[in-house]
């Protein structure tokens, strides 16, 4: 237990001084700008937005820079920073369909109607440190160095991969989900168990990076596996819709970059449903496809109970993944073990002493001896 | 469908259009827009500029029941010119001024007298570079269209 305790003032103020400095480093070197953030660390920006839950990338590029490049540090400033925001509304379901691609694979068919398209990617990088980069005042990659292609202007049609499936009907249909109706919102009511698939979404779509990362293997190693593939992932931009009251019609605020996920899962059937292939979905801000790939086998594990499947393994229990998944809830949790716990302590020390007392221990504890 | 109800559609699509255009432009391609107006329009506020923000929602799967994804931040306001028509403007920036130059180009807009003004200055000069940007990010993209091929194993 935690009680409060009093003073201390100066020494924080002093210590906060410090920490500026600490954060702004040796001042010959030039201060890092919010832009410079942005444009060359866009993958820490994409998972600050993605778990700080607030698409903005000038907020997250400065949550960046003000924790010092601690990520769940910056995500815990974004999410303080939403509170602060009146809701004005909400979008139009976005269609990942309509997504503007910038990369598009499936590892389950090799010839895909749009194609294959790899955009840029680390997966075929070889992972050697690239010193020229430490080279200062290198000239920029030439665009034109890539191969001009003639009349590109649009990219091609990419319909879902999983479609394919649907032909044959070897895969489990998304119901279109009768209207709006009560969409559960994690931000406005406190989470309850057993949670719905869309509120587990939601919950899974700000969850932790290296959680839902560590529980996603965890399945692909035994602990509840479900023989998952890459049917699709997909990157790229699409346009965010509103339709406000007073104008009555959809229109666009702007553009968001979005990573997607569809995992597919055998499935050998149960006594209810016939062998097919099952689904797992997974979406991030910008690009994150470990995000996305994570989130898509931990929501098909957690789908257990749909497919009749025993809960054995941490990743298909709904109540130790959605209660541990969010960052700033853990560290806040974790981290508060340092504020001052004294009397808490002195009370476990005291009993402690009593304790050994009773048993006729007549030493006493080796602290008091030290302290002596 | 008659032919006003025609009309109406086109005009709404026209409107989306512009709007869409505004949300998306920069501040500084506003600002610019604004400063070569020479004869600028007097506007009030219908509702102040304001920050604020808006849920995302997506579709589990992509295509079946909607789920919260996430935030976003948007600012708005709405004008009304000297001579009556009123204007909305939305971006999903953390702008309160780019949400204010926005409806006032919404109102311009609906206005005969500015609108092919304001579509010279400020809407197809963001449509062009909007254009632009797509193509430019397509062709890079479609470089990198990819075949793979199966090795057969054990094929002698």
């Amino acid at each position: 237990m935690y009680v409060a305790v009093k003073g201390g003032e100066e020494a924080i103020e002093n210590s906060q001084r410090l920490l500026e400095q600490k954060r702004r480093g040796d001042t010959a070197v030039d201060e890092l700008s919010i832009e410079q953030i942005k444009e060359q660390m866009s993958l820490a920006v994409d998972r600050v937005m993605t778990e700080g839950s607030l698409y903005n990338r000038d907020l997250a590029a400065l949550a960046i820079k003000q924790a010092q490049g601690d990520l769940v540090e910056a995500i815990f400033l974004l999410r303080a920073y939403r509170t602060t925001l009146p809701r004005l509304g909400v979008s139009e379901p976005i269609n990942t369909n309509s997504m503007c691609i910038q990369r598009r694979i499936s590892s389950t068919f090799k010839d895909i109607p749009g194609g294959q398209v790899l955009g840029a990617t680390y997966d075929y990088t070889h992972r050697l440190l690239d010193f020229s980069l430490m080279a200062e005042g290198d000239e920029p990659v030439s665009t034109d160095e890539l191969k001009q292609m003639e009349s590109a202007a649009d990219t091609p049609r990419m319909p879902r991969v999983v479609d394919l499936l649907n032909a044959e009907g070897l895969i489990e249909t998304e119901s279109d989900g009768a209207g709006t109706g009560n969409i559960p919102d994690l931000t406005r009511e406190p989470l309850t168990l057993p949670a719905d698939r869309q509120l587990r979404l939601q919950a899974l779509a700000r969850a932790d990076e290296g959680f839902l990362l560590a529980l996603g293997y965890s399945t692909q190693r035994g602990y509840g596996n479900n023989h998952p593939f890459a049917g699709e992932i997909r990157h790229g931009t699409l346009n965010i819709e509103i339709t406000p009251p007073e104008l009555g019609f959809p229109i666009v605020i702007g553009e968001i970059e979005i990573t997607e996920c569809e995992m597919i899962n055998q499935f050998t059937g149960s006594k209810k449903k016939p062998p097919q292939f099952t689904r797992g979905y997974g979406i991030a801000f910008g690009h994150s496809e470990r995000k996305a790939m994570s989130m898509a086998l931990i929501d098909r594990a957690l789908r257990c109970a749909e497919f009749g499947e025993t809960v054995v393994s941490p990743a298909q229990d709904q109540e130790f993944v959605l209660s541990h998944t969010d960052n700033v809830e853990a560290s806040g949790f974790v981290q508060h073990l340092k504020l001052p716990h004294y009397v808490d302590f002195q009370s476990e020390l005291e009993l402690v002493r009593r304790l050994r007392k009773e048993r006729g221990d007549n030493k006493q504890s080796g602290i008091d001896e030290k302290c002596a | 469908m008659n032919s006003a109800e025609q009309m109406k559609t086109m005009d709404i699509e026209r409107r989306r259009r512009w709007i869409g255009l505004l949300a998306k432009a920069t501040l500084q391609e506003l600002e610019q827009g604004w400063s070569q107006i020479e004869s600028k329009p007097e506007y009030t506020f219908i509702r102040v500029p304001e920050t604020g923000q808006i849920m995302i929602r997506a579709r589990t799967g992509g295509v079946g029941p909607q789920f919260n994804l996430g935030e976003m931040t948007m600012s708005r306001c709405a004008v009304r010119l000297a001579n009556g028509y009123i204007g909305f403007g939305y971006t999903a920036k953390h702008q309160k001024r780019h949400a204010e130059l926005a409806a006032v180009f919404d109102a311009m807009m609906q206005d005969p007298v500015y609108r092919s003004m304001i579509e010279t200055t400020v809407i197809e000069p963001v449509a062009d570079r909007e254009q632009h940007k797509r193509s430019v990010s397509a062709t890079k993209i479609a470089s990198t269209n990819v075949d793979f091929f199966t090795l057969v194993r054990g094929d002698d």
